[in-house]
């Protein structure tokens, strides 16, 4: 047996062991996701037991170093993780934005004393994160970003209004964009950290189509953020934003998500569909959806070892939002009326129309669609004047 | 395993990558046998060079003389003859053939395989019966006569028929046309008594032929693997036919996007070069996308067939379909970015989309790998 299979009984065994039942079953939803924090409340003593089994050996974050709450594994050994779990159906034991987004930002950019402390804490899930990017001024147009933080020394005092900022009013801390120098556009950009009690920020949820408030505007009335709270270096934040950037298109693209990557045709076709039109389109779509799959595993696997295209996540936010769309649409016309029921307890309050609105979001959250193919034909084509 | 080359295909890629754009050139091989009307199609110098290069039998076993590779290795060769659209006779004998010919007795690998490690023996395949692809229903029969059978029947789109020294045909020995079983897998020599040709050039130029076999007798030898027990054998030539034409098709359509974007980077309009517009940018941006995903799902089905995986066969028509379509939207937008110069004869891009639609039409079009993966998710 080679060494990568003893790895993996090691593993399968592991899961097998200390997986309780209920974190095996399919997550129906946003509320089954483990997301961590101070305020947190677990749906179950399940919920609770699983993420603290994996964090206590670094599987909650299983290719991070040991020395910051990772479990140290190796590429190879993080795809035998993810195969092990999809085979367990087990559920991530810990979903946040600091795992996928903040982590992958300060492993690269953080000093070793803001790697222990952070890292540590978003392993172990005692910290939620939220992101604060987007303005109401400067959308796809990110840079144009005017939150501005006023140098006082030891200190910046921060002013300006956040938007879309996900899950602002249950987050403990924001990753926070912040112009520090109004002189230059792309250099005047500074990546601060800090903790969402401070005196001054305020959160607003936004409705959404969908009924849910995924969403909030953030406010900064005279936010006091010390200076050792900055990641990278002074107005150099837009790198730090541009590599973190790619770890969220990544995320949002679905690359190795199984649940986004699934075919739908057996399942929708299951209580007898007879409409041969829909069969057609189910299996165009479930093709797409297996050529997607095959897609996320070779772009995971060579994103490990730098072979793939630095903007490739582009190309896998705007092919994988797209096909989550195209999932809901073809999900909505095989539920026909009942799928439009918003409310009822068949729908479990109406998830399915609930869940097509929300993905309508995907092509614009992180970077439209449009956006995406922008830099696509930049980067990687290398068209003129892109 | 990861799903990239590892260091061994990488360096058999450089190769096969550098030798055929000096050698498989679309001036050199297929506009060159094109107007000179060659009856077969493709060139034999070239074949020879496969030989000398260890490609025709890269699939074949070590004791038979060949590398022993798989599916990924010959995607590799299969992608380079695809980019510069080189007739070759590769797919169908040295992965079609060799394919059938490993479940072949002593006899038939020993009369056959030699050649084709050499360069001089080509195979072709004769399943389709009509103008679609559908193995399912076989009615082309071989009847029982003294110690070996008697064919009768007609098999199309039979591509390098009349230029190969055998034909693996799929025949029914026994039950009605739509069995299952009762199919039993023949290689037909060349020079059997009693086989018509009605060779026909297609759209890509390639050499097809209508074949007839008027009560061909065979000899019990003939048999490849087990009589009425022939699905195995062909599902295995099927599926590598099918993943192997995927495997072209992502060649095809990246060829055709090189081309296409070097166009869009040297043409000018309006006083700019027409890749400043966001309009052909964003439809550039959204064909790179498609094809590197279809890429991404041919290796994956590549890897699951040589590792003898259950999803093998659902994997391959999902590759076969999402490179056909992939490779469509490249020619289609390959020849509307180029403009009235993609209309012409002169420019090579129109080539491209001759030799996807062949290919597409090659072992099961979209459409039909659709219905088999639908069938295959039990739907």
């Amino acid at each position: 047996m080679s060494e990568l299979e003893a790895f993996r009984a090691e593993i399968r065994a592991w899961i097998e062991a200390n997986c309780p039942e209920e974190m095996r079953r399919p997550v129906q939803g946003e509320d089954d996701i483990c997301w961590g924090g101070r305020n947190f409340v677990f749906k179950n003593a399940a919920q609770k037991a699983w993420m603290e089994v994996c964090a206590a050996k670094g599987y909650t974050v299983p290719d991070w170093p040991k020395a910051y709450g990772g479990a140290g594994m190796s590429p190879a050994e993080a795809k035998v993780w993810r195969e092990e779990m999809a085979r367990a159906g087990a559920r991530p034991p810990l979903s946040s934005f600091g795992i996928w987004m903040l982590g992958p930002a300060l492993l690269k950019f953080g000093t070793e004393e803001q790697k222990v402390h952070y890292l540590g804490q978003v392993a172990r899930g005692e910290i939620r994160w939220c992101q604060g990017y987007s303005e109401p001024g400067s959308g796809s147009d990110l840079v144009s970003l005017q939150t501005y933080g006023e140098d006082k020394g030891d200190h910046w005092v921060v002013n300006g209004q956040k938007i879309w900022t996900s899950y602002a009013d249950k987050a403990d801390w924001i990753f926070c964009l912040v112009r520090t120098d109004k002189t230059n556009v792309y250099q005047g950009i500074s990546f601060l950290l800090f903790d969402m009690t401070t005196p001054g920020v305020t959160t607003k949820p936004i409705k959404l189509i969908s009924g849910s408030s995924p969403f909030c505007e953030t406010f900064f009335d005279n936010v006091k953020v010390p200076k050792s709270q900055i990641v990278g270096q002074l107005n150099r934040g837009w790198d730090v934003a541009k590599y973190l950037l790619g770890h969220e298109r990544e995320m949002i693209s679905g690359a190795g998500d199984g649940a986004q990557t699934s075919t739908i045709g057996k399942v929708l076709t299951r209580g007898g569909l007879d409409d041969p039109m829909l069969r057609a389109e189910l299996a165009a779509f479930d093709i797409d959806a297996l050529a997607f799959a095959a897609m996320g595993e070779k772009f995971l696997d060579e994103i490990k070892v730098g072979k793939a295209h630095p903007a490739q996540p582009n190309m896998m936010k705007y092919a994988g939002t797209e096909l989550n769309k195209r999932r809901h649409e073809l999900l909505m016309a095989a539920g026909g009326s009942t799928a439009l029921e918003w409310e009822s307890e068949e729908t479990r309050g109406g998830a399915p129309a609930r869940s097509w609105l929300r993905t309508k979001a995907n092509s614009i959250e992180g970077g439209t669609s449009e956006v995406m193919l922008n830099v696509v034909a930049k980067r990687i084509l290398e068209l003129p004047g892109a | 395993m990861p799903l990239y080359y590892t260091e061994d295909q990488a360096m058999l890629a450089e190769s096969v990558t550098g030798f055929m754009a000096d050698e498989g050139g679309i001036k050199k091989q297929l506009r060159h046998w094109r107007d000179i009307n060659c009856k077969d199609g493709f060139g034999h110098g070239l074949w020879k060079q496969f030989a000398e290069m260890g490609l025709t039998g890269m699939l074949a076993a070590e004791a038979d003389g060949g590398l022993a590779m798989g599916h990924v290795e010959a995607g590799i060769v299969l992608a380079e003859i695809g980019r510069n659209l080189t007739p070759s006779p590769f797919l169908t004998t040295s992965v079609m053939g060799v394919t059938a010919l490993k479940d072949a007795s002593d006899e038939l690998r020993g009369r056959w395989l030699p050649g084709i490690i050499a360069g001089e023996t080509v195979l072709a395949v004769a399943i389709d019966e009509g103008a679609k692809h559908k193995p399912e229903k076989i009615a082309c029969r071989a009847e029982r006569a003294g110690n070996g059978f008697r064919l009768t029947g007609a098999k199309d789109f039979v591509i390098h028929g009349t230029s190969a020294d055998a034909i693996i045909v799929a025949a029914r020995t026994s039950g009605s046309d739509s069995d299952h079983d009762g199919v039993t897998l023949f290689a037909v020599p060349k020079d059997a008594a009693g086989i018509g040709h009605n060779a026909v050039r297609l759209v890509d130029s390639s050499i097809a032929s209508h074949v007839r076999f008027d009560g061909v007798e065979l000899d019990g030898s003939a048999v490849i693997g087990e009589v009425d027990g022939g699905r195995a054998v062909l599902n295995k030539v099927l599926s590598a036919g099918r993943i192997g034409a995927a495997a072209e098709q992502t060649g095809v359509g990246g060829g055709a996007f090189a081309m296409t974007t070097g166009y869009l980077k040297t043409r000018k309009q309006f006083g700019k070069l027409i890749g400043e517009f966001q309009a052909l940018q964003h439809r550039a941006a959204h064909l790179y996308s498609e094809l590197e995903i279809a890429e991404a799902v041919v290796i994956k089905a590549q890897q699951l067939l040589d590792g003898g995986s259950e999803r093998a066969e659902l994997m391959v028509s999902v590759a076969k379909a999402k490179a056909a379509r992939a490779c469509n939207l490249a020619v289609r937008e390959g020849v509307q970015m180029h403009g009235g110069v993609g209309m012409t004869d002169e420019y090579d891009i129109g080539l491209y989309m001759k030799r996807e639609r062949a290919l597409t039409e090659f072992m099961g079009d979209a459409n039909y790998h659709a219905e088999r993966v639908a069938q295959l998710s039990g739907y």
